[in-house]
């Protein structure tokens, strides 16, 4: 503290940490927990898949029911704990102001995660709906809106109390997802099950708004932090502001109206689902924007970004933020969705920005956290190299496996010759190379998760000054 | 800064007018139509079985692998593999519970699956899959079926024709239980083979 060297802002910043250790280490423990428990799940649908006997006596877990309860815990639990950690300190740092509610941080990760937990086993227990995204029983939506709206209410409080006198690009991504979802999550819910509307009208709010989940919520977070950590690490600004400008009001625009086509030849009217292919053609221009962006700054200083744990993830998540955004901007051409609509090639899209971006970001995210949160720095090094092979290997031998199995399905299932069990058949080998990257991924979090309990308890804390880098450096030591 | 929030309020605002406002009041009510050919209101209101057994398919989230829609001729082949014989409608969907067009084609399309097996076949394929469709991977439902004693004579509802090592032991017979029955039911009633105003078969 009376460091004569420590500027006015570091003294804020490092108070900010001190004020936000107790609730990032709450909600990153909760995120690990999901983590292993999603993993599972994934593993579980992925071996009933090319396996049905598989634990298929069980009512609990046949397969819609661990399918969607895969979904929810890796989507609800592990990336919203993550985001709600990583997401809220950026915005706290920010602002540069005293942390101040933390109590609804608390309450509302309560809320939250009790409401998983009963939200999981409601779906075990056949209580589930059949609205992908939102299975989870309507008993324990209050829970989760409360939740939600506490947190999103958090956000915008801090950027409210704000002292910086400047407004940083990551925060308007950040404040508009913490207005957003709370909003998007309460309208749904009443207009798919609380008052429901008649029949097509569902499909197109529950697309509207499952789209909205990654649009509107997990990629406005991670691209803001891709935006504050890049450039931090690197200690130089982001290469434009004005592209930045563009990329949020375009994404702001445009993503909302993408959902559609998930309805591609569907009983809706046509208008629609061109506007939904019109929204999604346009994401081109965020996309690249934000790409220029990162990538631009990220280039000339590759070096730093292989050695630094939280850089190698972000920037693996930011190039595939980019490839995933393209190839799902591709996947809306009504001559593409033809042929990969209805198969394993949405899956393996679906995974490709949910992981490849999402979930890594929020790994980069988390090793920059946690030691400023702590102030210790990451036990093994060994752990974080192991964890960042299993995970990029396995997400990226998942998405090409699922990618070329899809498309050949789609191709085959437009060929009425080629009888259904046929194709069927043609798929399997790709199902198990999708188990394997399973086993891959599992690997990566387990790395993960040990590490970080290493951190939390201070075991094994490393006696150098320096942060755990990734690379020989003459200083760095470690496991 | 209350420019940025406005901004942010008025883009999700507008695709919420356009996505699901709009259309609610255009499309949010549809009314089933009379047909000249029996002068009876389509599509017909599912039995009370039927709208019961909707509920086992939520839970079993058979939605995973299946869709209910057929999609336009000559986008794909949905016509040819004889999942429909015309293009699905918003106003096939106005007694759904819960509508579940999917997204997902693992097994095949069902929005016509009631005009293409009967009960029996549904029971068999249920209890398990690879008893009918050979290297099929969706899961059997065994779990839906009881295995009970034979009586005098065997029960009418009792599953014929097993796959090796599926086969009840002497003197037992599978039958189905009210939940399979209803889920069946529900499946009997998926047909789209009418025509409407917006949705001409082709023939
Ligand atoms: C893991 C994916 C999966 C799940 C879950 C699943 N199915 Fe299937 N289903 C398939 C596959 C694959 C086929 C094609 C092979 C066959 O006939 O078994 C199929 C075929 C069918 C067929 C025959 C269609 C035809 O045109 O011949 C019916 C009927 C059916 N399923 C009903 C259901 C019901 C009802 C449920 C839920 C209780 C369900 N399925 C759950 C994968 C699945």
């Amino acid at each position: 503290m009376n460091n004569p060297t420590m500027t006015l802002s570091q003294m804020t910043l490092s108070q900010i940490d001190r004020s936000l250790k107790g609730s990032g280490i709450f909600f990153v423990s909760w995120a690990c927990i999901w983590l292993l428990v999603g993993t599972l799940f994934a593993l579980i649908t992925s071996i009933k898949l090319q396996y049905p006997p598989f634990l298929s006596g069980y009512e609990w877990f046949t397969f819609g029911r661990v399918r969607a309860a895969h979904l929810n815990v890796v989507a609800y639990g592990w990336v919203n704990n993550a985001l709600f950690a990583v997401g809220l300190w950026v915005m706290a740092r920010l602002c540069k102001s005293p942390v101040r509610h933390k109590g609804m941080l608390y309450v509302a990760g309560s809320f939250w995660n009790l409401g998983l937990l009963l939200g999981v086993g409601g779906i075990f227990m056949g209580h589930n709906s059949a609205v992908e995204w939102l299975e989870m029983p309507t008993y324990v939506s209050p829970l989760l809106a409360v939740a939600y709206v506490l947190i999103g209410a958090w956000g915008v409080l801090a950027f409210w109390h704000r002292e910086s006198d400047h407004v940083y690009v990551s925060q308007w991504y950040l404040l508009a997802a913490f207005f957003w979802f709370p909003w998007l999550y309460t309208i749904v819910q009443m207009l798919i099950f609380f008052t429901p509307m008649q029949g097509v009208m569902q499909s197109i709010t529950h697309w509207w708004f499952a789209h909205n989940v990654l649009g509107l919520w997990m990629t406005p977070i991670c691209v803001a932090i891709v935006y504050y950590i890049l450039p931090k690490v690197l200690g130089k600004p982001i290469h434009s502001y004005y592209l930045s400008v563009v990329g949020f009001w375009s994404l702001a625009l445009f993503y909302n109206w993408a959902g559609m086509h998930h309805l591609i030849g569907g009983p809706i009217p046509v208008w629609m689902i061109s506007a939904g292919i019109v929204g999604s053609i346009m994401m081109f221009v965020p996309v690249i924007v934000t790409a220029i962006n990162h990538h631009i700054t990220a280039m000339g200083s590759l070096r730093d970004i292989w050695n630094s744990p939280s850089l190698r993830f972000i920037v693996f998540g930011a190039m595939n933020y980019t490839l995933s955004s393209a190839f799902g901007s591709l996947m809306a051409l009504r001559s593409f969705n033809k042929i990969t609509h209805f198969t394993h090639f949405t899956v393996g899209h679906a995974h490709h920005g949910a992981y490849g971006f999402v979930t890594m970001v929020l790994f980069g995210g988390i090793y920059f956290m946690l030691p400023r949160l702590l102030n210790r720095e990451w036990p093994s090094a060994g752990l974080i190299r192991m964890h960042f092979w299993c995970c990029s290997s396995g997400i990226i031998l998942m998405v090409v496996a699922l990618s070329i199995g899809g498309w050949f399905q789609g191709l085959k299932m437009n060929n009425p010759n080629i009888p259904f069990l046929d194709i069927v058949r043609f798929t399997l080998p790709y199902l198990h190379a999708r188990t394997l990257a399973g086993l891959l991924l599992l690997c990566g979090h387990v790395a993960f998760v040990v590490n970080v309990v290493w951190m939390l308890r201070g075991s094994y804390v490393r006696s150098e000054t320096g942060p755990t880098l990734l690379s020989p450096v003459p200083n760095s030591g470690g496991l | 800064m209350p420019l940025l929030f406005l901004g942010i309020f008025f883009c999700l605002a507008f695709s919420w007018t356009g996505l699901i406002l709009y259309p609610h009041m255009h499309m949010g009510n549809l009314k089933p139509v009379a047909l000249e050919v029996d002068g009876m209101l389509y599509p017909l209101r599912p039995s009370g079985l039927a709208a019961q057994g909707e509920q086992v398919y939520i839970q079993m989230n058979c939605t995973t692998c299946h869709s209910q829609q057929v999609r336009p001729k000559g986008f794909g082949a949905d016509f040819e593999r004889g999942w429909g014989d015309r293009q699905s409608v918003p106003r096939d969907y106005i007694y759904n519970k819960q509508n579940m067009i999917g997204t997902n084609r693992t097994g095949p399309d069902l929005a016509n699956i009631g005009d293409r097996v009967n009960a029996e076949w549904h029971h068999k394929h249920l209890y398990n899959p690879r008893s009918t469709s050979k290297g099929s991977i969706m899961p059997s439902f065994k779990f839906l079926y009881k295995l009970q004693k034979q009586g005098k004579a065997p029960s009418h509802e009792a599953l014929k024709g097993f796959a090796p090592g599926d086969e009840p032991p002497e003197g037992y017979e599978v039958v189905p239980s009210h939940r399979a029955k209803i889920l069946v039911e529900y499946l009997l009633s998926l047909k789209q083979n009418y025509e409407l105003p917006e949705g001409k078969l082709s023939k």
